[in-house]
């Protein structure tokens, strides 16, 4: 078993092998933990939130839920929850989209793109390699009418998530900087990731 | 040497199949392109045939993409009532800047894509706005079909082949402009209606918003458009039923802060002016 405490605002990866586990737990409570999946064996399939979304029939992640390539391949299957809802139709924040949001002013505020950016090069991932992500422990609902926001998290201190591989798995994360609105309850705290063999 | 049981109509010489192939000038085909684009027999309400710069006809099933101009408008009809369009769009100047769906439905706080709705880039600019909408129900939240699911669904996923899926559709059109399946992000559609169930989040599928309707999406930037015209990921009919897409843009201009579009909202209003300081920075 292998643990580690990505430190509020930082980028971390790894390549999850095939049978093996992805714990996140969320320490103190509503961190959103940005994360983009990939084949290890060939970083061109990717992880794909319309395929993902197509293959389950509904826009939220929990146990159960499938995570697919678009070729619609499983990458990891979700096998523990304790939250009940994560989203993977709010993207990433970047210094682009905040200023966007929130004003010019917030362009020069860290955000989870950097981090894929930086992350991703070890990796030999470039800008091209970023697509539509997954946000655990963000809440993203969608009202009758289409509106959707980031709201308040369900999340709280010590809820995980566990995910079990299904092919070797790389995968990449940012532990979101986001302060401009509540998926991390304007104030970034840390996570654990653990790495374990079965699931 | 003579192969007389194969020859017909006297291809068996270079002038001969010369002949024959310059004797299928002038052929029609019920899906096919225009060229030149003002020769498309209706162009609509207002807009002269000479300012047409992209005119097709695209079967079910097929595919079709062009660069076009900042300020182009593109119009897709859906002509029988049975077409589901899925675009892909790209800054033509660096193609590494593309759709991005998620930015697309989180900056305007709006999961449905409809009259005013941008089509936003990764950069925080404004590809194309969609600044008409006859249909009222697309989808942003599905993207395209993959190969191995068109497969499973109809016998066959391939490009070439009877059922092909929108992915391997897009990678043709993509490899077309030098992008490869890296350069392929989630892409949108248009005429078939998605909805988010109350229940939890179940993805509802509401079908054809009907034979005729269109959307106008005006190019905010020189864009690289990929379009397939294949069935809804979740269309749940057995068969493989998609009917043809019309296709046609004229030159225009892009959106200027007169435009009451400009400042319909916050976001889309600094959506624009990343998109004007781009343009005037880099001169084009």
């Amino acid at each position: 078993m292998d643990s580690q405490v990505i430190e509020a605002r930082r980028p971390w990866s790894a390549v999850v092998p095939a049978g093996h586990s992805l714990s996140i737990e969320d320490l103190e409570g509503n961190q959103a933990v940005d994360c983009l999946l990939y084949n290890a064996a060939d970083t061109a399939e990717r992880y794909s939130a319309p395929d993902t979304l197509v293959g389950q029939g509904s826009i939220f992640l929990t146990t159960g839920s499938v995570l697919r390539t678009s070729e619609a391949r499983p990458l990891m299957t979700i096998v523990a929850d304790d939250v009940g809802r994560h989203d993977t139709i709010g993207g990433a924040c970047s210094k682009e989209s905040n200023t966007l949001r929130y004003g010019h002013h917030t362009h020069h505020q860290h955000a989870c793109v950097e981090n894929f950016l930086a992350e991703g090069a070890r990796w030999g991932l470039g800008k091209r390699d970023l697509v539509s992500n997954i946000n655990w422990f963000m809440n993203v609902p969608v009202e009758s009418d289409g509106t959707l926001g980031i709201v308040d998290g369900l999340s709280a201190p010590g809820y995980a998530v566990t995910m079990r591989a299904e092919i070797d798995t790389l995968v990449l994360i940012s532990n979101c900087p986001q302060v401009n609105n509540p998926c991390n309850g304007f104030d970034p705290t840390p996570v654990r990731v653990t790495i374990a063999p079965g699931a | 040497m003579t192969n007389s049981g194969l020859t017909r109509g006297g291809t068996d010489t270079t002038h001969g199949a010369r002949d024959h192939a310059r004797a299928q000038a002038g052929g029609r085909a019920e899906a096919m392109p225009v060229v030149p684009a003002s020769a498309w027999p209706n162009p609509p309400p207002g807009v002269a045939a000479d300012d047409l710069v992209w005119a097709q006809t695209v079967p079910g099933g097929g595919y079709a993409s062009k660069v076009l101009a900042r300020g182009t408008t593109l119009r897709l009809t859906d002509v029988a009532g049975d077409a589901c369009a899925h675009l892909l769009v790209f800054n033509a100047d660096q193609p590494w800047e593309r759709l991005n769906v998620a930015d697309t439905v989180k900056i305007p706080w709006q999961a449905y894509l409809g009259a005013g709705h941008p089509l936003l880039s990764d950069q925080g600019r404004v590809l194309a706005t969609l600044v008409t909408d006859t249909g009222g129900a697309h989808d942003a939240l599905c993207g395209t079909s993959p190969a191995a699911r068109n497969a499973e669904r109809y016998g066959d996923g391939a490009a070439g082949g009877p059922t092909p899926s929108g992915r391997a559709l897009f990678a043709v059109a993509g490899a077309k402009h030098g992008l490869g399946p890296r350069d392929l992000p989630p892409s949108v559609s248009f005429f078939k209606g998605v909805r988010v169930g109350g229940d939890g989040g179940s993805l509802e599928y509401h079908g054809s918003v009907g034979r005729g309707e269109h959307v106008e999406l005006r190019a905010e930037l020189g864009l690289v458009v990929l379009i397939a015209n294949v069935p809804h990921p979740i269309d749940p009919r057995e068969e493989y039923a998609c009917s043809a897409l019309d296709v046609l843009a004229w030159r225009g201009s892009p959106t200027t802060p007169e435009d009451p579009l400009w400042s319909s909202s916050p976001e889309l209003e600094r959506a624009l002016m990343n998109t004007a300081d781009y343009v005037d920075a880099r001169g084009v």
